[in-house]
């Protein structure tokens, strides 16, 4: 590949457009930082952060007095802030933890005090028909539950292009297909990457899936080890939302938080994920069986969702480490910070995560000018608690018509500040091809309207975007 | 701004339009198509190589062709066409919820004609294994690929599936310069009928029975896939797409999510005798009924609902509540899955239409209020439609059901 050189000295270079690099990109560009952010994939949230239940958690059940759980509520609070002004969307579902058996139902106090414990106020243990009267849907084997208020779903992928693209307005630089090479340090840093070779002034590794050899690519002693854990994802058409109003999570155990049966912000059912071990990084695969028992285990939860259609499939990788903790490490002397083992509390904590980052930077003794002014930037709302485009004029047409995809949407993504990389891309800053035909009608018109603007071109033959 | 007609039908395909012209033809004043696709012709508008329209326009055409045929009849008959309009919700007096360039419109009519199709389940429904990338797509497609942009999205797919439509995608493949690396289907016989079955063999394509679709593997583009063989042995095929043909499924997305709903076992939507839904207000015709037949038949389906329709709006609504058929495993669906007491004298359907899950030896039988009254010892193959006739007394039954006794 060509190696285009990046001559300007930056001040931050952050490593992984996930969820947690467009955050931390956010937070340095608004104080003034001169930033880049390094993406190995064609696009941002090409690794963990595509697959997950895109619920704002609490932090009710995160580990007392841990970071992640002063994260999750500082990211919590910032989004709560700052969605409005974004136009990102925010469902106050609610959630309910559900004793499916008595000795579930005996652990759900303990939940209760560890939730009051970590600051989290709005707990109330409900009999199983208070539950159901607060969800008519669940099944009625319910033997007791606890409502946690404050559990929220919003749309997980246009909250870190909204940070990403706040970012850009104020100045910051997004590289795609750069992946990490090795970087070294003399004063400052020199990335070489397969896109070129970026020099900054500090490192930021939210490598997410790869932070544990991007630190070794530093030139770092890994302080701990990926160990991928795939989760696996059943979304059902969007009938079935009227049967689950609420975030449905069972008890948890001490390794995960088990099958959620919640509703998506798109107006659509989740069902998932489960928590497999692997090794690969790269292949986050389906499988037939496994999908067919998630399916099961949402109908014992709501059984009114045997009779709903399957909309779409997916599975993703979390970047478990050897231990539950976040794992994170600033190393002053090389003005480096390891944002590592950020797993399914990724999308609450990542702006919490941000303002810890520029935290452990202060310590560094550089300082930026604030910038005199906050563009204001908003992103699309896909969502349906939010207006949607084909509800005005002159969108031109649906071209997604399952999710009413206007060409106008398609149109605007493409010319964005960040725009679409891959066809994954696309169809999470549109919806396109996201509903129940998947693609069946509108496949073969976004290959025309992207020829030559995406990574991998739908139509063969075609040359993909360079 | 809101639009008023004695009837809209929801989909201008063959059912659709075939509706709208039979209700002219019969007198009804306003009668409005609203379609999604800038023209009508529906799901026979992509297919290049099918012919159509034998049996209600007196020549062949095809594909596009047969589309254009369509708004011609649709015009004489003086039928308000709007294409590039989505119908978004359906409510319960027959008053829709559309989105079209324009932005958000509310349209209503006496009574509503839903005859929106069908399409193929994709991947995701069919919850095949592997990676999700690029090049995992249907039929329809593919032919929309071809026939609307001069692309195609793969050179060397795997084939999977071997209904009609299968052998349809084969030669969409083969005429657009795709050579397919093999055929595949789960089943250990093909569904459709010599000689299409020919034509694998024809073009030198493996055709592999009993074989399933075990992993999709390539994190952009597809790479290959593998198969697993009648005789339990596994074959990974590089290739750089997989085509899903066939299992068809209505296209009732907007019932679902309206007061409507589906039937079980079709999932489509339920009608009586005379296509009417529960709610009467409500008609259905066309592939959207069940899962699939023919161009041709939809449409002279679409022309009795529209008969229908119109001998309705004369009479004045069937109000009451319509008695459900019942139907045992392995029954897939029962079409037309209610029967009013006061119907029209001359109902739209004639028979009942039943699709069987998968293939079986057995009696079949029909039973009013317990009592058998028709019977039928056969071996019964899934994708085969069966009619029974009506018989007139179910329509007075209060109980209709179709039992099935499998024989070992």
């Amino acid at each position: 590949m060509l190696q285009t050189p990046h001559p300007e000295l930056y001040d931050v270079a952050i490593i992984g457009a996930g969820v947690v690099g467009c955050a931390v990109a956010r937070r340095f560009a608004l104080a003034g930082a001169k930033v880049v952010l390094i993406e190995k994939g064609a696009d941002i949230l090409s690794g963990a952060s595509k697959a997950n239940s895109a619920i704002l958690h609490t932090g009710f059940d995160a580990p007392p007095d841990s970071l992640e759980l002063e994260l999750i509520r500082a990211g919590r609070e910032e989004y709560l802030e700052i969605h409005e002004s974004l136009n990102l969307a925010l469902m106050k579902t609610g959630a309910l933890i559900c004793a499916w058996s008595g000795e579930d139902a005996e652990k759900l106090e303990e939940i209760e005090k560890q939730g009051r414990a970590n600051g989290v106020a709005e707990l109330r243990l409900l009999s199983a028909s208070s539950a159901r009267e607060t969800m008519p849907g669940l099944a009625g084997r319910l033997v007791a539950a606890l409502e946690v208020e404050g559990e929220h779903i919003i749309d997980p992928w246009s909250a870190p292009l909204a940070y990403l693209t706040q970012a850009v307005a104020l100045g910051a630089r997004f590289l795609r297909g750069a992946e990490l090479l090795n970087g070294t340090f003399g004063g400052g840093w020199t990335l070489q990457t397969t896109n070129g070779a970026v020099r900054a002034s500090a490192v930021v590794n939210a490598a997410g899936l790869y932070g544990d050899v991007v630190d070794q690519r530093l030139g770092f002693t890994a302080e701990f080890r990926i160990k991928p854990r795939k989760g696996q994802f059943v979304v059902l058409d969007k009938a079935a939302c009227r049967h689950v109003p609420r975030i449905v999570l069972p008890v948890p155990t001490a390794t995960t938080k088990g099958i959620v049966v919640c509703p998506t912000a798109f107006g659509n059912v989740l069902i998932g994920p489960t928590a497999e071990e692997q090794e690969d990084r790269v292949r986050a695969t389906v499988e037939t069986g496994t999908l067919r028992t998630l399916l099961q285990r949402g109908a014992e939860i709501v059984p009114a969702l045997a009779d709903i259609p399957v909309t779409a499939v997916y599975a993703g990788l979390r970047p478990a480490t050897e231990e539950k903790a976040y794992r994170i490490f600033a190393r002053p002397e090389k003005r480096a910070i390891t944002l590592g083992g950020i797993r399914s509390t990724g999308l609450s904590a990542a702006l919490g995560l941000a303002q810890h980052a520029m935290k452990l930077h202060a310590a560094f003794g550089e300082k930026f000018d604030a910038p005199p002014l906050i563009p204001k930037v908003s992103v699309p709302n896909l969502t349906e608690t939010l207006e949607r485009d084909w509800q005005r004029p002159d969108h031109g047409e649906i071209v997604c018509h399952c999710e009413l995809v206007t060409r106008r949407e398609i149109e605007a993504a493409m010319a964005s500040p960040v725009p679409p990389g891959d066809f994954g891309g696309l169809r999470r800053r549109t919806r396109a091809g996201m509903g129940h035909c998947q693609g069946f009608y509108c496949n073969a018109r976004l290959a025309a309207m992207t020829k030559g603007q995406l990574a991998t071109s739908l139509a063969a033959g075609e040359q993909g975007k360079q | 701004m809101s639009t008023v007609a004695d009837v809209i039908v929801v989909g201008g395909g063959p059912a659709g339009v075939a509706a709208a012209v039979e209700l002219r033809r019969r007198g009804v004043k306003h009668v409005t198509i609203v379609d999604r696709e800038p023209h009508l012709g529906g799901a026979t508008r992509h297919c290049s190589h099918s012919p159509f329209g034998m049996r209600e326009f007196g020549r062949l055409y095809f594909g596009a062709a047969y589309g254009r045929r369509l708004e011609r009849a649709a015009a004489a008959a003086g039928v308000e066409v709007l294409t590039g309009h989505s119908v978004v919700s359906l409510g319960e007096q027959g008053a829709l919820t559309v989105t079209s360039p324009r932005g958000v419109d509310m349209m209503s009519a006496k009574r509503v004609v839903i005859a929106t199709g069908a399409r193929e389940t994709p991947r995701s429904a069919r919850f095949i294994s592997g990676d999700r990338p690029v090049g995992v797509i249907t039929t329809g497609t593919l032919q929309s690929y071809a026939a609307f942009h001069g692309l195609m999205p793969f050179r060397r797919p795997l084939i999977v599936g071997s209904e009609l439509v299968s052998y349809s995608a084969l030669l969409t493949c083969l005429a657009h310069g795709a050579r397919p690396v093999a055929m595949v289907e789960p089943n250990p016989y093909a569904l459709a009928r010599a000689p299409f079955t020919w034509l694998p063999r024809l073009a030198g394509i493996p055709f592999h029975c009993g074989a399933e679709l075990i992993d999709i593997v390539g994190q952009n583009r597809v790479e290959a896939a593998k198969i697993r063989l009648e005789n339990g042995t596994v074959q990974t095929l590089a290739c750089d797409g997989v085509l899903l043909t066939g299992c068809f499924t209505p296209e009732s997305a907007l019932l679902l999510r309206s007061l409507q709903g589906v039937a079980p076992g079709s999932a489509g939507p339920a009608i009586d005798q005379d296509g009417r839904m529960q709610n009467p207000a409500y008609f259905a015709g066309g592939n959207v009924l069940r899962a699939v037949e023919t161009a041709g038949w939809s449409f002279r389906e679409g022309r009795r609902v529209g008969a229908a329709v119109a001998e309705d709006l004369a009479r004045g609504t069937a109000g009451e509540a319509p008695v459900t058929v019942g139907f045992d495993s392995p029954i897939k669906l029962v079409v037309p899955g209610l029967l009013r007491r006061n119907g029209l004298a001359t109902p739209a359907f004639q028979d009942f239409q039943l699709r069987f899950e998968r293939r079986v030896r057995g009696c079949l039988s029909l039973e009013l209020n317990g009592r058998e009254v028709w019977s039928r010892k056969a071996l019964w193959l899934p994708e085969r439609r069966i009619l029974v006739p009506i018989p007139p007394a179910a329509f007075k039954a209060g109980s209709v059901h179709f039992r099935f006794t499998e024989e070992s």
